[in-house]
């Protein structure tokens, strides 16, 4: 059988790929024609384009591939005409095809509305990566930019200007609110108030009568008579199925746009299928990548004489656009009277959600979720697979509060034909099935079935799925460290101890297998230095650390690393300035205040450390550990010796402190602040401990964070005195290191602990467990056994050695490092 | 380590065993280019790749982490730790990741010596 496919897209290489998957080798011939210069890329991800991902890897397949399965493939040459009687089709370049069965996969267009003006230099349409290549080069003319339509696409296009670097950039949509399709009045509300702080200008229930302009554009007219000032502007008002080619031969399209097919996507001639979005099927185009996917499988399946039935398909989405998660799924828009909603909204973190429940509360018809889309999966299959609600059914949205158990039943209280995957169409029985015959792991799933391969998003659901199943089993599911080591970081700590045992050969000959890995080699070094503090080093263990602790400095691009000396509280002498400046100006350093009241040197040839380190050392200075899961810093405000308002002196609290942790390795880095009145300037509640200064003493806050996860420290002890305050924070620090698992910060940690903070507080401030002496007898230890590492390494000609780039010509330096000129300094030569 | 075709290799001195750390790599200049020598004294084994990890194109190899994956030895790379294997260079973490140049060694007495075909070293020569 011979099959010719029009249309090269995503749509259509799924086809191929389908087609490859399930017919008889040799027994089908494939040729495919493609309008466009490359083979099919991933037009989903297309912003990515702009934000470094190249034409190339966009690529579904490079175009090997299709040599590789036989396929031929006509790239840059459409089909222009299709004559039935004769079953061939005519190409622009003059091929002729003829064909058993033909595929329209021609997908659609960038709908252009009627406004005057829209043939003016600077509008785009954004469908192509040559659209794409085309707005890159005319970016750098351009200030303000704007958009029109506030769809999906729409605010894709508006986040490639941002990302072009356009500085203003606004979105005009005619309907009253965002992606209307997809979300309601107040889910737009939100996501406007949160696009607007990333520098987008929303405005609804605009209407653009003309883009103004001699010849390239300078803004647009609105039918209120209101204009707006633009430079740039994006046409995505939506999409125009490309049935032109139907049209010509006479096959049935739709009044507005669309070849009409049935359910086997057969248009009205059954030799011709139709899939993606050129398709009208029931009166839809469906204008997703997940329906397209579903029509090429029975499409597919339906040549090679399988029964499979395409039957319209659910438009459920979910997307992060421009950092915002938004995700609608069911129908969201059930008229009131026909059901009844939930709805939460909480405009501090930005997160509203609603859910539309039948009247008798039994089952989910469909909702919104916008800014926190982490329950997307488990509501769309609850809602798909009509899985009874829980007696209160806000507990899906809310979960369980007041301790009890959670509301819905989970991933396993869904029925075994329940779509895990959308993308892939993958139900919750094959996934089982895989797990059972053996792959247990989340990568041999995806191998075996395909599941979370494409957008990712049910990942988290697979694994839940592998673990119940396996658990179902009757297989014990651990926390090990890795196929290495069959225990946890807390067993192995207390294994390690008992032993004490002091290498990682050691640690591996008692209670691992094989030769270790990058997972747990850091684990292992990591526990050996919490419990011993000896130099990391010593032959045997040097190898065990983490690349940077290896090194005792940050690699950074290029192959370079960067220089941190301790600074403790942030203060440094004059002098101790001139020392760094001199140093940084005689290796070429390029130099940057830290985040951590600190001075960071970047681009030091891994030979020059230890000359580095040794004029540092004889400054008087120490190793900062920021290349180590260790104390990073104590950061101070400057406190009650200058400031009109300090109550105590929080720097030399700071300085005391930061002594005493300094070289604490742990399970993850240690942060940690100072501030000496309620002002909080040194932000000490965004730290692993935190002190602020009270009337009385201080207040002792445990397990904040920065980053990408945000989370304020809670109060453990409050008006102690600096000796209580030292005395908690040893215990605490200590029962961090024992009980965490690997590269779990404090505030991760305290949120999987049972009981949280009053548990915690119950151990550290009322000795609940009987173990505070031990904690803190254990923390002096390692304080006592101090040494500074690169003091070490800068005495030790043998340590000294392994601080060079070639081991047979010691005296070079890696070659291919290069830097480029940036501000009066340097900077890394950028990677590809 | 064996190869069948031992007629067209070159072997070049790389240097001694003690300067090899265990269970660890260093890097080996060869002409202008960089291979990457790794010591696994568990299992009495020698290995040596290009240098250079082919993600981000950084002289780097030499300094990962060594270790196996069910029981093929392998290095991560310090920058993302993305892991090759070092029986045939293929990138264990990413299918679609270029493989690695591997190459023979061999031990006599305390010296270690790197296996080069034919005309040389071919990846990981220098940009």
């Amino acid at each position: 059988m011979k099959i010719v496919i029009i249309g090269n897209g995503m749509t259509s290489y799924k086809f191929c790929e389908k087609m490859v998957a399930k017919a008889a080798p040799g027994s089908v011939e494939l040729v495919v024609f493609g309008e466009e210069p490359r083979p099919a890329y991933d037009r989903v991800h297309l912003s990515a384009f702009f934000s470094g991902k190249s034409a190339q890897e966009l690529e579904m397949a490079p175009a090997d591939w299709y040599a590789q399965n036989d396929i031929t493939l006509h790239l840059g040459d459409p089909v222009q005409q299709i004559d039935r009687a004769q079953q061939t089709v005519h190409s622009h370049k003059g091929i002729t095809e003829t064909y058993d069965c033909l595929v329209l996969a021609t997908g659609s267009a960038a709908f252009v509305p009627p406004i005057p003006g829209v043939d003016k230099k600077g509008v785009f349409i954004y469908r192509t990566i040559e659209d794409l290549e085309l707005m890159r080069d005319y970016a750098p003319k351009a200030v303000t930019g704007a958009v029109i339509g506030g769809g999906l696409l729409g605010l894709e296009a508006a986040k490639a200007l941002l990302d072009l670097g356009l500085r203003h950039t606004h979105v005009i949509e005619f309907a009253p609110r965002l992606m209307p399709r997809q979300i309601d009045d107040n889910g737009s509300a939100l996501l406007r108030s949160k696009l607007s702080s990333l520098g987008l200008q929303v405005h609804t229930s605009m209407q653009t009568t003309e883009i103004l302009g001699d010849t390239s554009i300078t803004g647009l007219q609105f039918a209120d008579d209101s204009t707006l000032p633009a430079d740039m502007l994006v046409i995505s008002a939506g999409i125009q199925p490309r049935d032109e080619l139907a049209r010509l031969c006479g096959l049935e399209t739709g009044h507005r746009g669309g070849i009409i097919v049935n359910d086997q996507l057969q248009t009205t001639d059954p030799n011709i299928y139709a899939i993606g979005e050129c398709a009208l099927y029931n009166g839809m185009i469906y204008g997703l990548v997940a329906p397209g996917y579903e029509m090429a499988e029975v499409a597919a399946s339906h040549m090679l004489g399988a029964h499979k039935a395409f039957t319209g398909f659910d438009m459920s989405t979910k997307l992060k656009l421009i950092g915002v998660d938004v995700a609608s799924f069911g129908n969201p828009f059930t008229p009131a009277d026909q059901c009844r909603s939930i709805v939460f909204e909480d405009t501090l973190k930005g997160i509203y959600k609603r859910i539309n429940i039948t009247p008798d509360g039994q089952h989910l018809l469909g909702g919104i979720l916008i800014g926190d889309a982490d329950d997307y999966n488990m509501l769309l299959q609850t809602a798909k697979n009509k899985v009874v609600l829980p007696p209160n059914p806000e507990d899906v949205l809310l979960g369980a509060r007041g301790g009890k158990e959670a509301g819905g039943a989970g991933v396993l209280g869904l029925p075994d034909e329940a779509i895990i995957c959308s993308c892939e169409n993958v139900s919750k029985a094959a996934i089982c099935t895989a797990v059972t015959d053996g792959n247990e792991t989340l990568d041999a799933v995806k191998k075996c079935t395909k599941a979370a391969t494409c957008c990712g998003g049910c990942a988290p659901m697979v694994k839940d799925l592998i673990t119940s199943t396996m658990k179902s089993q009757g297989k014990y599911i651990r926390n090990v460290i890795c196929e290495h080591f069959s225990y946890s970081r807390q067993e192995l700590y207390d294994l390690v101890k008992i032993k004490e045992l002091r290498s990682f050969d050691a640690v591996l000959d008692h209670y691992g297998h094989g030769e270790g890995c990058e997972v747990c080699k850091p684990v292992v070094a990591s526990i050996l230095a919490s419990l011993w503090n000896d130099m990391i080093l010593t032959k045997g263990n040097d190898t065990a650390q983490d690349s940077n602790d290896r090194y005792l400095a940050n690699i950074q691009k290029g192959g370079t690393y960067s220089v941190v000396p301790r600074v403790p509280g942030g203060e440094i002498t004059p002098r101790q300035l001139m020392v760094i400046a001199q140093v940084a100006e005689k290796y070429n350093l390029y130099t940057k205040i830290t985040g951590g009241q600190r001075i960071d040197m970047f681009g030091a040839h891994v030979s020059d450390l230890p000359l580095i380190w040794e004029e540092l050392v004889a400054a008087g200075f120490e190793s900062g550990h920021a290349y180590g899961k260790a104390l990073r810093t104590v950061k101070s405000c400057v406190g009650s010796t200058w400031c009109r308002f300090g109550l105590h002196d929080s720097v030399s609290f700071a300085i005391q402190i930061e002594q005493r942790y300094r070289g604490l390795r742990a399970p993850h880095k240690l942060k940690s602040a100072v501030s000496g009145c309620i002002r909080e300037c040194a932000e000490a509640q965004s730290k692993d401990f935190g002190i602020i200064a009270t009337e009385k003493g201080w207040n002792l806050y445990v397990c904040g964070n920065g980053g990408s996860k945000p989370q304020h420290a809670l109060l453990l002890a409050g008006d102690v005195d600096n000796d209580t305050c030292i005395r908690y924070i040893d215990r605490f620090l200590m029962f961090y290191i024992k009980t965490a698992d690997p590269l779990t910060r404090t505030a991760t940690w305290l949120n999987k602990l049972d009981g949280g903070i009053e548990y915690l507080r119950n151990v550290v401030v009322n000795d609940s467990l009987g173990i505070a002496a031990q904690l803190e007898t254990e923390m002096q230890f390692l304080v006592d056994n101090y040494k500074c590492e690169w003091k070490e390494v800068v005495d030790n000609p043998e340590l000294r050695k392994r601080f060079s780039h070639f081991i047979n010509a010691p005296e070079e330096k890696d070659p291919t490092i290069k830097f480029e000129h940036l501000r009066e300094q340097k900077k890394a030569a950028e990677w590809k | 380590m064996s190869l069948s075709n031992t007629a067209t290799i070159t072997w070049f001195y790389a240097c001694k065993v003690e300067d090899v750390p265990a269970n660890g790599g260093v890097c080996v200049k060869y002409r202008d280019e960089q291979i990457a020598l790794y010591h696994f004294p568990r299992r009495g084994e020698w290995y040596a790749t290009q240098n250079l990890c082919p993600h981000r194109r950084q002289m780097a190899l030499s300094r990962g982490m060594t270790g196996t994956q069910e029981g093929e030895p392998k290095v991560a790379c310090p920058f993302h730790k993305k892991s090759f294997s070092l029986l045939d260079g293929r990138c264990l973490s990413d299918e679609t990741e270029c493989s690695l140049s591997v190459y023979p060694v061999k031990i006599e007495e305390d010296r270690v010596y790197i296996g080069i075909t034919g005309g040389g070293v071919h990846a990981g020569a220098m940009a």
